[in-house]
């Protein structure tokens, strides 16, 4: 059986980690190679790097810094932001990145998914989706893009059904309602999804305390959890959150009982 | 890849010429891409890898470079291997997540020597959709489980191959990559 996995996720910006609420108000959070070195240490099962500035002078710092992690990290990490093209995942799985990330592009092109599967294999693709919860209905969500600056009129769980039929591999999901708030994710996002697909979900987006993971897990459906700010500003360790899940029946590696 | 190598202190090397294939202790056979992709990028070199092994030199095969150790694969259409372990690369079957993404608890049999010093059990680290049907009965395998027994890792004599991501397990993977360098320099013995 799988063992439900940690990810914390590192925000980059002008090569440092920043951590924002409702994806505003960025606070630095240290050293992008150290913080993935402590992490990967410290029992995380893989590492998402996100640049959210995707410029063309950030993306090139990104591969820059994916090369010194990939040296550093012997866990599975994925890079995102502002991807846009084939020919710039491979520079990124080539710089050591084992998975890229999608989002704005794969709305805008579709075919980006596919063509990208092929090429890589689906195991590599995930596509992001930032979602927010829609004002008339509150069971239906919102595909955002451009930071979540920019509402589409793609219906979340549809986009999601859709990234999997084009060859995405995982999808990562934040709610761009729970964001940063440290008041536990959007489970009911997170389930719709889980049920509609039958690949991997990352459930991203509001952990405070370790009990907010468990219940993206079981309330959720989630096959894996999204960290920021809980382990960032060292409110809460790795091994801490794995005992409490491991404690409470959660398949995780490196659980030490004692 | 090359990484992992460096920081266990071995010398490594990413090659694509007969010379430095020819005269290395070992090979690996990594391996990110669809599987059509990565033998098509492979080209003449196949014949090489495939003599190579055939000459008892210690190979390893990672992910999909594992896949094609094996006789064929459907992944996007019908593709051949390097046929040198019996055995095709099917679609995991239905009912579960697919890929089979994350880490899960591989069951290591003591007389596997990729996996000497390690428990007898350890995650490892997986990423795919296709597996292994192995159908050679001249090899030993490791099993994880996925709701079926799912080939985690073959040995065929000096023809090595895992499915997970050994550069990307860890410290039991680090572990693997160490135990496959002493197996090439000839130390496990």
């Amino acid at each position: 059986m799988l063992t439900k996995r940690i990810i914390p996720c590192l925000d980059i910006k002008d090569n440092r980690v920043v951590k924002g609420i409702r994806f505003l108000n960025l606070r630095d959070a240290g050293d992008p190679v150290e913080l993935g070195a402590r992490y990967s240490d410290e029992g995380a099962d893989e590492l998402v790097f996100l640049d959210i500035m995707a410029t063309i002078s950030s993306r090139k710092t990104i591969v820059e810094l994916v090369e010194k992690v990939a040296e550093n990290v012997f866990i599975p990490f994925t890079v995102g932001g502002g991807i846009q093209t084939v020919e710039q995942m491979d520079a990124i799985l080539r710089s050591g990145a084992d998975k890229v990330s999608i989002n704005t592009a794969a709305v805008e092109n579709p075919n980006l998914l596919e063509e990208a599967a092929q090429r890589f294999g689906s195991q590599c693709i995930v596509l992001a989706i930032d979602a927010r919860r829609s004002r008339k209905s509150p069971s239906r969500w919102q595909v955002c893009i451009k930071a979540g600056s920019e509402p589409t009129n793609f219906d979340v769980v549809e986009w999601a059904v859709k990234g999997e039929e084009l060859g995405a591999g995982e999808i990562l999901l934040t709610s761009m309602d729970t964001d940063g708030t440290k008041a536990g994710y959007d489970n009911k996002l997170n389930k719709a999804v889980n049920k509609a697909v039958n690949i991997p979900v990352i459930a991203s987006g509001g952990a405070g305390k370790p009990e907010h993971l468990y219940d993206a897990i079981v309330d959720g459906c989630a096959d894996a959890v999204l960290i920021a700010s809980i382990t960032h500003f060292g409110n809460y360790t790795i091994r801490q959150i794995k005992k409490y899940l491991g404690d409470r029946g959660i398949p995780v590696r490196n659980y030490l009982a004692h | 890849m090359c990484n992992a190598f460096c920081h266990i202190g071995c010398d490594v090397k990413l090659s694509l010429e007969a010379k430095t294939i020819e005269n290395a202790a070992g090979l690996v056979l990594p391996g990110v891409a669809a599987f059509g992709y990565a033998i098509s990028a492979l080209g003449s070199l196949a014949e090489l890898i495939k003599e190579v092994a055939l000459s008892g030199k210690p190979l390893l095969g990672i992910c999909v470079g594992y896949q094609m150790l094996f006789e064929q694969s459907s992944e996007y259409g019908q593709h051949k291997g390097l046929g040198l372990i019996r055995g095709n690369i099917v679609p995991i079957p239905a009912g579960r997540r697919i890929p089979h993404m994350g880490w899960n608890l591989v069951k290591l049999p003591e007389d596997m020597d990729l996996f000497s010093t390690l428990e007898k059990e350890k995650h490892f680290y997986f990423a795919h959709s296709f597996y292994a049907d192995i159908t050679d009965n001249q090899t030993k395998i490791a099993y994880t489980d996925y709701g079926f027994d799912l080939p985690a890792s073959v040995q065929k004599t000096n023809i090595y191959g895992v499915q997970f991501h050994p550069e990307k397990s860890g410290k039991a993977g680090l572990k693997v990559l160490q135990n496959f360098a002493k197996i090439c320099t000839g130390e496990n013995n």
